[in-house]
């Protein structure tokens, strides 16, 4: 623990207030997109962007990405990839929002290109292709690109603020909550129209490795779902959480394996040497199964004692392994650690790969608030974008424009920039103040840290809410067991302890991340078939049921009870 | 995880913040008494490489722990205008050396990644 940092007292944090047209709750692809969007379209509007990081490497783009997997190639239309989105999905996904997603993809890219965004072109100018809906790009520095403009916008940027909720008279959002972790103020931010788009969930279950490499993960470890619980506690209705992302990852260093398979045309191989997708598993379509089998298909090599599985990149030539590792020290230069810890004139042949922890977001697969087409949410003032609005699965990166742009679109015609803004209850300050500094008051012997919720959320979750440990199996009995044990970890959230803003955002989080994990055991209990192997596995109702579940899963939390109702919709 | 040479740093001098703790998505560094940046905890580290490309004296470098495999083989970075380049150190100290496009200069009004605080005063 820094001993620079010393234990604060209510009284040293102060309270600072603001008013603005347009709030945007976090400041990654989605945000910094929309903040770039909406001083663009109407310079007089006045916009904050509140980030709990600094925008420059925040959300999921930190790291950078090499290629645009969202993207209309030649031969492509928003019908066909709707169309394919669907059936990767099984039939269950919002066409009407993938629809109004897949006409803007190519705009918004073409933007960022402009912005000083690298991508790869052929000798004819045209942009590389790495799949049907997918482009190769120099990805590296794409978050400081996006940052950049949205600094250039105008909008004010509020670097370092965690959002804690938001502003609601039990009718309509006019605001957000905010904790400043470096200035240690309370932000309350008042205004007309409320974007959020703080992505998904990480850190629900227990990861890969553990200790010293356990933020080593898939998805964002910053991103624990902060938007999610801000919705659901004020009743926001959310769509599709049983629809967990479970992503396909080279072992250890969980860096991307599309990189190799759709990259440098990578089989799947198992222990054997057989390349399993097409000699085992044409029942699944083979090498052209949907995403979800792949890792289906991994796994039940492994039960088989057939593993480990590899992608096999021994066909590379030395020029291609280097092509290679630039791609990925675009993306994920761990990996590239990885093979020079071996040494580097080791021949590079074949690499690991394995399933990652269950993740809840809505950019690959579909976990999130249940928007209208021009992404209103359910609440009066609230608005969604990028990963944390539901049913549109596959958006990625530039699905995420598209949706940041959709959603200022809606809220400049929504809003009346010389109307007022609701007065905010002096009491629900005071209150939310209260909430969030709990955690320094706490040093008696029971005290916990916010390290210790977070090893009890993810064992009861890896081991009865479908982890790892269960190659992702869940049963009535296990849901059950897990929502009792969510309960009771709620009760012990009144001795979390922190003695420095470091660990008060470690308690806010797990706080978060428990709110959301209650939500997702409720959807996981209630989807009584197997729709979507590994991502939503159900051994007591192994088949997939057409006729009954061609349907999505919502839930709305009651605001006084905080009991979950579970919504059963029927496909639009 | 990180290294960070503890002589190659200087804490940034009198700047607000060292750079890496201004960067860092996870809030995990910081200035210690020594002035100098140090972590709080290995272990929360995403390995994302942030802190090392904005260090202005290249004092950080990248590393994996021994749980994973860790060997003791780094990997630093340099972000110059357009590109981002890597010098991948292996455990026998041999080096490779990437440079990797990263920026096109479109609109010739800076380039991004290459910010000092200043920028941060919007």
């Amino acid at each position: 623990m820094p001993l620079n940092e010393i234990v604060l007292d209510m009284d040293k944090v102060k309270i600072t207030r603001l008013k603005t047209d347009v709030l945007i709750v976090g400041g990654g692809a989605a945000g910094c997109f929309a903040a770039s969007e909406l001083k663009l379209n109407a310079p007089n509007c006045d916009c904050i962007v509140m980030e709990k990081a600094h925008i420059d490497r925040s959300g999921c783009l930190a790291m950078g990405i090499n290629a645009i997997n969202a993207y209309l190639n030649p031969g492509e239309t928003p019908d066909s990839f709707v169309a394919y989105i669907k059936n990767e999905f099984m039939g269950v996904v919002r066409e009407d929002l993938l629809y109004s997603i897949a006409e803007g993809l190519n705009s918004v890219v073409h933007e960022v290109e402009g912005w000083g965004l690298p991508i790869e072109k052929d000798r004819n100018g045209y942009y590389k292709m790495r799949g049907k809906r997918s482009i190769r790009i120099h990805g590296e520095r794409l978050k400081p690109i996006l940052a950049e403009r949205a600094k250039r916008s105008g909008a004010k940027i509020l670097n370092r603020v965690v959002a804690t909720n938001f502003i609601f008279d039990g009718e309509r959002v006019s605001g957000a909550y905010g904790f400043g972790i470096r200035d240690m103020t309370f932000y309350v931010i008042e205004a007309k129209a409320v974007l959020v788009a703080t992505g998904g969930a990480s850190r629900i279950y227990k990861p890969n490795n553990e200790g010293s490499a356990r933020n080593l993960m898939w998805y964002s470890p910053w991103n624990v779902g902060t938007g999610y619980a801000m919705g659901t506690r004020i009743g926001a209705e959310m769509t599709c959480f049983e629809n967990r992302f479970v992503a396909l990852r080279v072992k250890d260093v969980n860096a991307p394996t599309g990189t190799l398979a759709l990259g440098v045309g990578a089989k799947q191989i198992n222990a054997i040497g057989e390349s399993y997708l097409s000699e085992r598993y044409e029942c699944f379509g083979g090498r052209k199964c949907v995403t979800p089998y792949r890792l289906y298909a991994t796994i039940l090599e492994d039960k088989a004692g057939r593993g480990p599985c590899y992608l096999d990149i021994s066909h590379l030539s030395d020029r291609e392994r280097r092509k290679l590792k630039e791609d990925f020290l675009s993306m994920n230069p761990s990996i590239v650690l990885l093979w020079a810890d071996e040494g580097l004139d080791k021949k590079l042949s074949c690499v690991e790969i394995c399933g990652t922890e269950p993740f809840i977001e809505g950019g690959h697969s579909e976990a999130g608030y249940w928007v209208d087409v021009d992404r209103r949410t359910t609440i009066k003032g609230l608005y969604a974008a990028g990963d944390i609005t539901g049913g549109s699965p596959k958006k990625y990166a530039s699905g995420a424009w598209v949706e940041a742009r959709i959603s200022i679109k809606t809220i400049l015609a929504d809003i009346n920039l010389n109307g007022k803004i609701r007065a905010v209850d002096e009491s629900d300050i005071q209150n939310e103040l209260q909430r969030i500094t709990a955690p320094f008051y706490n040093h008696n012997q029971n005290s916990v840290t916010a390290r210790e919720m977070e090893e009890r959320l993810q064992k009861v979750m890896d081991e009865y809410a479908g982890g790892i440990s269960t190659n992702y199996e869940l049963n009535d009995k296990r849901l059950r067991l897990a929502r009792d044990l969510l309960n009771e970890l709620l009760g012990h959230l009144e001795f979390l302890r922190a003695e420095n803003s470091y660990e008060l955002v470690g308690c806010l989080e797990i706080i978060d991340r428990i709110e959301v994990a209650q939500v997702l055991v409720e959807h996981l209990f209630h989807r009584r078939e197997t729709r979507w192997p590994c991502y939503q596995t159900r051994i007591d109702f192994p088949d997939r049921d057409d006729r009954f579940w061609l349907k999505y899963v919502n839930s709305v939390r009651d605001t006084s009870s905080g009991k979950i109702k579970i919504i059963k919709r029927n496909l639009q | 995880m990180i290294y960070i040479d503890k002589n190659v740093c200087n804490g940034c001098g009198k700047s607000k913040e060292t750079m890496c703790e201004r960067i860092c998505p996870g809030d995990l560094l910081f200035r210690n008494n020594d002035k100098k940046a140090d972590i709080r905890d290995q272990g929360a580290c995403w390995v994302c490489a942030a802190c090392v490309k904005a260090c202005p004296r290249h004092a950080i470098e990248l590393k994996l722990p021994l749980q994973i495999g860790g060997n003791g083989a780094s990997l630093n970075a340099r972000v110059s205008k357009g590109e981002t380049i890597w010098a991948l150190k292996d455990l026998k100290g041999n080096v490779e050396e990437f440079k990797i496009k990263s920026w096109v200069d479109r609109d010739k009004e800076g380039c991004p990644a290459l910010i000092s605080e200043k920028a941060d005063k919007v």
